[in-house]
């Protein structure tokens, strides 16, 4: 009876088993296409990043190198240090523009004695082949050590962003012809100071240390301050989130009674996730600086700011490594009579550390490439001065990575474009270093049970 | 007259190590164990038995408040061990559970390594002042535990390699090393192969020598082989309780005699 009813049923199953019936054959083409969907998402990603990567290195690589003017400077006592004391603050009434002109005739002397022509070229003219920050980066030099004055020192200054982009493929003769900051003779020029080796091209590690400069100096833009920034903002975020949100998440997940009222707070947290960055930034705004009175543009109120928004990121992978640990293992350590938190401490949070720790490292990784809310507490002002050692130095100005790259591509040079990209470049290498410093961690401390 | 009198009585009451009387636990609106009156022995092996969801494993539970930590579990009656009432108000189940050791189903030896499972109970009740003494519980337990042979060159490497019967054989010597009274086994071989039960089986036969043994277990052979005496538990009931014996060759009750015949559960 079964036996019949179950034959009707299904007589498909009575065919050759050589060919398929039609509901296989329906069951492998969805198979198939369901492959092929996901294939096809893998790739279209896939391709995405690599166009994003190939334009952001395209652009951005060359900022990693300079275009620099070498050259032998004397340093004349009477313009310099007409008092003779060497003492840096009487020397410090000499401006940068009594150091432009001992650069200027510097350069005007190299070129002389090479024998380079410079008919029809004015003089200002050869001299915008130097950036203006190359007179106040050989003053802070002489300043630094007044015995140099005297002597005749070799220095290598940054060429002008107009001559570093002629040969970076952003600036040609003809563009020059239109372009009031540069001229074609100026690059004659610069090519025949190339050919003399007096102007040459190399790796640019100012990129990396000098603080921002002025809209008309993209040469001279670094990014400094703002990796310091956002350094000392990331130690801020370390020290408060890791130990808040692991204390927060332990005491609900172990502790905490099932209760309406924990019902809420884990709602909460969920929906703290998901606010805008934004939102953390007018609460920066009204709570760190309005109310408590802490500095604007400072690393520990930009720290405090991403801490609030990491946290219920951090919690929520917390809880569920910690929910993941088995509960045998929890029953073991209670039933021979450990306290809950020795078996907390002991067996629970050891087990549940690598997923902790990874979900605090990405945790930290979206806050170091955060700018929204950076941009309300005054992170975006324009810093020059590097912020003290910790923990005063947390209260002093400084910039970040994301807030710098924003304001280098809202300024109006070209010669922001490729520094903008090439911060980028810097972001994402810190981004790659942090993720991958959580896969070690996690294969580091992960324990099979 | 009067002398002889208080020694019996001292003997009686040494006898029973825990007395439970009226105990009934409630999981929210689940009534699990009704009325459930039971004395247990010193220095013998008590086996529950019955069928699945009778409430057994949720009894033994009691016995140590494991059942503490499960939200919704309440708990009526009156369980004393020493004449002590476990769930009076200023008993730490902490304390109790150093004094109630408990072997569970599945073995859950901690991902550390032999040694330092065996040493964790000790290490936090404080048992031992030094290494030496240290050593010398670890290597006492894995002995009583049968198997200090198989891992005495292997103590630095983790519990979890070892196979399901030593792992479990750990789990016991780790039970052991806190020198509880009682001992509770909740299936201890449910997961083991019979040459692994075999040798569980006898470490229980010897276990009994030093402490009560609670045994929760599936087979009614195994309870026939290692105990004295059996609770046949059934609905949340404790139906028939009495020498092992007796249980199973004259059962009072008609359920006992059907679950022993394999006519329920």
């Amino acid at each position: 009876m079964t036996d019949q009813s179950a034959a009707s049923a299904s007589p498909a199953h009575h065919g050759s088993l050589l060919s398929a019936d039609p509901l296989t054959k329906r069951r492998n083409a969805a198979e198939t296409r369901f492959k092929y969907y996901g294939m096809s998402a893998v790739i279209i990603a896939l391709l995405a990043l690599i166009w994003l990567l190939i334009s952001i290195f395209g652009v951005g690589a060359s900022a990693f190198r300079q275009t620099f003017i070498a050259l032998q400077v004397e340093l004349p006592e009477a313009k310099l240090d007409k008092s003779g004391t060497r003492d840096p603050a009487v020397m410090a009434k000499v401006t940068t523009v009594g150091y432009a002109a001992v650069l200027s005739n510097a350069l005007h002397k190299t070129i002389a004695e090479l024998g380079i022509p410079t008919d029809g070229i004015d003089k200002k003219k050869i001299d915008a082949l130097m950036s203006q920050e190359a007179a106040a980066q050989l003053r802070n030099r002489v300043l630094a050590d007044p015995t140099l004055i005297g002597r005749t020192i070799t220095v290598e200054l940054l060429a002008s962003g107009r001559i570093d982009g002629y040969y970076k493929g952003r600036v040609t003769l003809e563009s020059a012809r239109l372009d009031s900051n540069i001229s074609p003779e100026q690059l004659v020029l610069a090519d025949a100071l190339k050919s003399a080796g007096v102007l040459t091209q190399h790796v640019n590690w100012g990129f990396l240390t000098a603080p921002d400069a002025s809209d008309q100096r993209p040469e001279a833009a670094g990014l400094g301050v703002a990796i310091l920034g956002s350094a000392y903002m990331m130690l801020v975020v370390l020290c408060l989130s890791l130990p808040i949100g692991v204390a927060a998440s332990v005491y609900l997940e172990e502790f905490a009674p099932k209760n309406l009222f924990t019902d809420i707070i884990e709602v909460n947290i969920a929906n703290l996730a998901a606010v805008p960055s934004i939102v953390y930034g007018i609460l920066g705004l009204a709570v760190f600086i309005n109310f408590a009175g802490l500095p604007q543009s400072a690393p520990i109120v930009g720290g405090l700011v991403l801490t609030l928004m990491t946290l219920p990121r951090i919690i929520i992978p917390a809880r569920a490594s910690l929910k993941a640990v088995p509960p045998s293992i929890r029953e073991a350590a209670l039933g021979i009579g450990a306290s809950k938190i020795q078996m907390v401490f002991h067996h629970v949070l050891p087990l549940a550390a690598p997923g902790i720790l990874t979900g605090m490292i990405i945790g930290l990784a979206q806050a170091l490439g955060e700018t929204a809310p950076l941009l309300l507490i005054g992170m975006v002002a324009f810093v020059r001065d590097f912020p003290g050692a910790p923990p005063s130095g947390l209260f002093d100005p400084a910039a970040a990575l994301p807030v710098q790259i924003y304001n280098w591509t809202v300024r109006g040079d070209p010669g922001f474009v490729e520094r903008a990209s090439g911060a980028i470049i810097v972001l994402l290498g810190f981004l790659l270093i942090m993720n991958a410093v959580a896969i070690v961690v996690r294969r580091r401390f992960e324990r099979r049970w | 007259m009067n002398d002889m009198r208080s020694v019996e009585r001292i003997v009686d009451v040494n006898d029973v190590k825990i007395s439970a009387r009226n105990v009934q636990v409630f999981y929210g609106e689940n009534h699990a164990i009704k009325d459930v009156n039971v004395d247990i022995r010193d220095k013998t092996v008590t086996a529950f038995i019955g069928p699945s969801g009778c409430g057994k494993s949720t009894f033994l539970r009691c016995l140590n408040r494991m059942n503490d930590t499960i939200p919704g579990c309440r708990i009526e009656g009156e369980i004393r061990m020493d004449g002590e009432d476990i769930y009076d108000r200023r008993v730490d189940p902490v304390q109790l559970r150093a004094k109630v050791g408990m072997v569970f189903q599945k073995p859950n030896p901690f991902p550390k390594s032999i040694y330092d499972n065996v040493a964790y109970g000790p290490r936090i009740h404080g048992l031992s002042r030094n290494r030496t003494e240290l050593d010398e519980i670890v290597e006492r337990s894995l002995r009583r535990a049968a198997l200090w042979g198989e891992v005495k060159d292997r103590l630095a490497s983790p519990g979890t390699g070892l196979s399901g019967g030593q792992q479990q054989r750990l789990c016991i010597a780790r039970a052991v090393a806190t020198e509880p009274e009682v001992l509770l086994m909740d299936e201890p071989c449910s997961a083991l192969d019979p040459i692994a039960t075999a040798q569980v089986e006898n470490l229980i036969d010897e276990l009994r020598g030093q402490f009560s043994v609670v045994i929760v277990t599936h087979s009614m052979q195994q309870a026939a082989r290692v105990s004295q005496r059996t609770a046949f538990f059934h609905l949340g009931h404790l139906v028939e309780y009495g020498e092992t014996g007796q249980i199973f060759t004259t059962p009072q009750d008609p359920r006992t005699e059907s679950y022993i015949t394999g006519r329920i559960g």
